[in-house]
């Protein structure tokens, strides 16, 4: 079992890059492997469990028509696996006033990171354009 | 030699210098390296054929040549065909990709 270090930096709802990261977390933890997380800048805002479904009034449909994905939750059910570690950049939530996140979701620092960087398998920083 | 697992995200039309990444993977494979190139997201567009100056007909071609990957996940989601790619290009997934991240001394990077 391997353990990888993914650095995310973009926030919910704004690019792929955030489905592509949860599909290789989730992937990995299928593997068996452990995933630890550092969400840096706006990526912070993934763990914010007021995160909504929401209906579409211009074209009529309902909350459950609409099906949204919320991430928060995506993020909660790997962090459910216990192969997750999720640490949010701590500067980065207090300029964001991100708070209320989904269990599991601690807070720290760029280095927590290094830490985990130097006892990973791997590490992937998935910058933000 | 090292082992580099390269992916690239984005399409060369999009983002200027996602070329050097073709021609970091080149350049990586002619000293000798391993070297695989993976294509996700915007980045599977060079996989079709008729892309005018596609860097990825651009990759050396030969014994220590660019292995090129292409996630099925995005190709699917653009509409591109498996069965129309260019030449030296193998279908993958991001299950594949993880086993490639956790060899032992694979640097990655991602752009």
């Amino acid at each position: 079992m391997a353990t990888l270090t993914i650095a995310l930096m973009d926030p919910p709802y704004e690019a792929e890059t955030t489905t592509t990261a949860l599909r290789i977390i989730d992937a990995a933890v299928r593997k068996g492997h452990r995933v630890n997380v550092f969400a840096y800048e706006g990526a912070v805002n993934l763990t914010m469990k007021d995160q909504a479904a929401h209906p579409n009034p211009v074209k009529g449909t309902t909350v459950e028509e609409e099906d949204h994905v919320i991430p928060s939750k995506l993020v909660a059910a790997l962090l459910g696996t216990e192969q997750v570690e999720w640490i949010n950049c701590g500067l980065c939530v207090d300029e964001r006033g991100s708070g209320n996140w989904v269990d599991g979701a601690r807070r720290g620092a760029p280095a927590d990171f290094l830490k985990w960087s130097q006892e990973s398998t791997n590490t992937l920083v998935i910058g933000t354009k | 030699m090292s082992n580099y697992l390269l992916i690239e995200s984005r399409d060369p039309f999009e983002y200027g210098d996602t070329r050097y990444m073709y021609s970091l993977a080149d350049d990586l494979a002619a000293k000798g390296n391993d070297v695989t190139l993976f294509l996700i997201q915007n980045g599977v567009f060079t996989t079709r054929p008729g892309v005018k100056d596609n860097p990825l007909e651009g990759l050396s071609k030969g014994a220590q040549s660019v292995k090129v990957l292409a996630d099925d996940f995005s190709l699917r989601e653009r509409g591109i065909s498996q069965s129309s790619l260019l030449g030296g290009v193998k279908v993958s997934n991001v299950d594949n990709l993880v086993d490639l991240l956790v060899q032992e001394g694979t640097k990655a990077v991602w752009h």
